[in-house]
C-alpha cells in the first residue's frame, strides 16, 4: 500500500488545535524558563551559602535526570502526596523547570561578562547591591545572552513533544489519535513534523526580531 | 577657611596581604577646594580616591565627610544602608566612564534619582535636561551610550553624577581615556564645576589642568604623599627630589 496524504486535510482542524496547544505549553514554559533562570542564576551568584546550596541540588536533580522521568514524577507521582496538577500545568512545570536550569548556567555566564565598572557606576550612585543586579547587571546580561537562550527555546518547543506521554492533546498526541483511527502513521507522523517546522520558523523569526531590537542598547 | 574640614582623611592605610599601597595618609579638603592627586601609576592616588566613597575599603584610618564618618564599622545590613546613604553625597567619575550601554542618555542619568529619591518620571527628566544642559548635550539625551564619542560619554557621566546633587565630586584619570582632541570638552566641563564651587578631588596626569584649575596638589609615590603644596610652589619648585624627577619625566613624555 503506498502513501496517501489524503487522509491528512480531514484532520486539518484537529491538527491544528494540536499545533496551538504545543504553542501554547511552549510559550508558557519558555516564560517560566526564562524568569527562573534569571532567579536560579542570580540566587547561584549572590545569594549566601545556606540559600545557594539548595538551589544547586535542585539545579543537579533537574540536570541530572531524563525530562521524561521529570514530567513523569510532577504528574502521576505528586498525586500520591495531593498535589492533583492538571496535565497541561504539569507539562508546563517540567519543561519550564528542566529549561529554567539550562538557561540559568547560561545566564550566570552572562552576568559573569558585565564589566566590573558598571557594578562600581551603580554603586557609587547609592543604588544597593540588589538594586544593581535587578536594573543594571540583569539587563545586561540577559541582553548579552539571547542568542544561546534562544538556542535553548528552539530545543524546548521539540521536547514539549514528550508532554504528549501524561495526555496533553499537542501536536504529536493529536497525530497519533489520527493515526489510531487511520492506520496511515508516515502521513500524520509527516504532517506533524511540518507543522513542527512551522512553529519552528514562526519562532526563530521572533527570536530574529528580539535580538535585532536589542542590538541598539549595547 | 573653616575650622573643620569638609572633607577629612585620617591616618588612612590599606595593604594587600603584605603589599602596603597606602601609608598613614591625612588629607583635609575645605568646602569648594579642589585637590590634585598627581603620580605614578601603582603610587596608590587612585586607591586613595576610591577609599573616599569606600570602593575601596580602607585598612584602617578614618574618612569623615562633615559630620559623618563614611567607613565607620557597622554590622553588614546597617553598613549597607548606610553607606548607600553616604554615596548620594559624593559623585564618581571613572576613567572609562561606566555608563550603563542598556540605557539611553536620559535613562543613564533619570535611574538613580528616580529609585533613590522617589522621583516622579516628570521630575526626573526636568533634571535630566538641566544636567544635559550644563554639560552641553542636551541633543543627545535620546542616544545611547555607544551611539557618542568618548567626550561625550564622559560629560553624560558626569551629568549622571551631578543629578544626585552630590557635595563632592570625585575624579579618577577621568580624561585618561580619551582621545587628546576631546580631553578639552570634559576639562572644560570640570572648570565650569569649579567656577560653580564644587568641591573636586582630582586624580589625574593632566598637569597643566591641575595647574589651570586646582587649589593643591598632592604628589603621591608608592603609598605616602610625599609633597603637598599649591600648584604654583609643587609644579615650579618642588622640594623632593622625587617629585622632580617624575615631573621631569612627565615633561618630557609631554614635549
Amino acid at each position: 500500500m503506498g502513501l496517501d496524504f489524503t487522509v491528512v486535510p480531514a484532520f486539518f482542524d484537529k491538527l491544528l488545535l494540536g499545533s496551538l496547544w504545543t504553542v501554547a505549553i511552549t510559550l508558557s514554559a519558555a516564560v517560566l524558563s526564562f524568569f527562573g533562570g534569571i532567579f536560579l542564576a542570580v540566587i547561584a551568584l549572590y545569594a549566601p551559602a545556606i540559600i545557594r546550596w539548595p538551589f544547586k541540588a535542585f539545579s543537579w536533580l533537574f540536570m541530572g535526570t531524563p525530562l521524561l522521568l521529570q514530567l513523569f514524577l510532577i504528574y502521576f507521582g505528586l498525586i500520591e502526596i495531593g498535589v492533583d496538577l492538571p496535565a497541561f500545568v504539569a507539562g508546563v512545570i517540567g519543561l519550564g523547570l528542566h529549561y529554567a536550569v539550562y538557561n540559568s548556567d547560561i545566564i550566570q555566564a552572562g552576568i559573569q561578562a558585565v564589566d566590573k565598572g558598571q557594578y562600581e557606576g551603580a554603586r557609587t550612585l547609592g543604588l544597593s547591591q540588589f538594586q544593581t543586579i535587578r536594573k543594571i547587571i540583569v539587563p545586561q546580561a540577559v541582553r548579552s545572552v539571547i542568542p544561546p537562550i534562544g538556542n535553548n527555546m528552539i530545543a524546548l518547543l521539540k521536547d514539549s513533544a514528550l508532554v504528549s506521554v501524561i495526555g496533553v492533546t499537542e501536536l504529536t498526541l493529536t497525530s497519533q489519535l489520527a493515526i489510531s483511527k487511520t492506520f496511515r502513521p508516515f502521513e500524520f507522523y509527516i504532517a506533524a513534523a511540518v507543522c513542527y517546522y512551522v512553529i519552528n520558523l514562526a519562532l526563530e523569526a521572533i527570536l530574529r526580531r528580539i535580538e535585532r531590537n536589542i542590538q541598539a542598547a549595547r | 577657611m573653616s575650622a573643620k574640614p569638609f572633607i577629612d582623611i585620617r591616618h588612612a592605610a590599606k595593604s594587600f596581604g603584605m603589599l602596603e599601597v597606602l601609608h598613614d595618609i591625612n588629607l583635609q579638603v575645605d568646602k569648594s577646594q579642589i585637590v590634585a592627586i598627581i603620580g605614578p601609576s601603582g603610587s596608590g592616588k587612585s586607591t586613595l580616591l576610591r577609599a573616599i566613597n569606600d570602593l575601596d575599603p580602607l585598612t584602617s584610618g578614618e574618612v569623615w565627610l562633615e559630620d559623618m564618618q563614611i567607613n565607620k564599622k557597622l554590622p553588614t545590613r546597617l553598613y549597607e544602608k548606610h553607606i548607600n546613604q553616604v554615596r548620594q553625597n559624593i559623585g564618581m567619575v571613572f576613567q572609562h566612564f561606566n555608563l550603563f550601554p542598556h540605557l539611553t542618555v536620559r535613562g543613564n542619568i533619570t535611574l538613580a534619582p528616580k529609585m533613590l529619591k522617589d522621583m516622579s518620571e516628570d521630575e526626573a527628566n526636568a533634571l535630566a535636561v538641566d544636567q544635559l544642559d550644563r554639560v552641553g548635550l542636551l541633543d543627545r539625551i535620546d542616544y545611547y551610550p555607544s551611539q557618542l564619542s568618548g567626550g561625550q560619554k564622559q560629560r553624560v557621566a558626569i551629568a549622571r553624577a551631578l543629578a544626585m546633587k552630590p557635595k563632592v565630586m570625585l575624579f579618577d584619570e577621568a580624561t585618561s581615556a580619551l582621545d587628546p582632541e576631546l580631553v578639552e570638552e570634559v576639562n572644560l566641563v570640570m572648570k565650569q564645576l569649579a567656577e560653580d564651587q564644587m568641591t573636586m578631588i582630582i586624580v589625574t596626569h593632566e598637569m597643566g589642568f591641575a595647574q589651570d584649575v586646582c587649589d593643591r596638589v598632592l604628589f603621591m609615590d608608592q603609598g605616602y604623599v610625599v609633597e603637598e603644596a599649591a600648584p604654583e610652589v609643587l609644579f615650579r619648585n618642588p622640594t623632593q627630589e622625587r617629585t622632580q624627577n617624575f615631573l621631569r619625566k612627565h615633561l618630557q613624555g609631554q614635549n
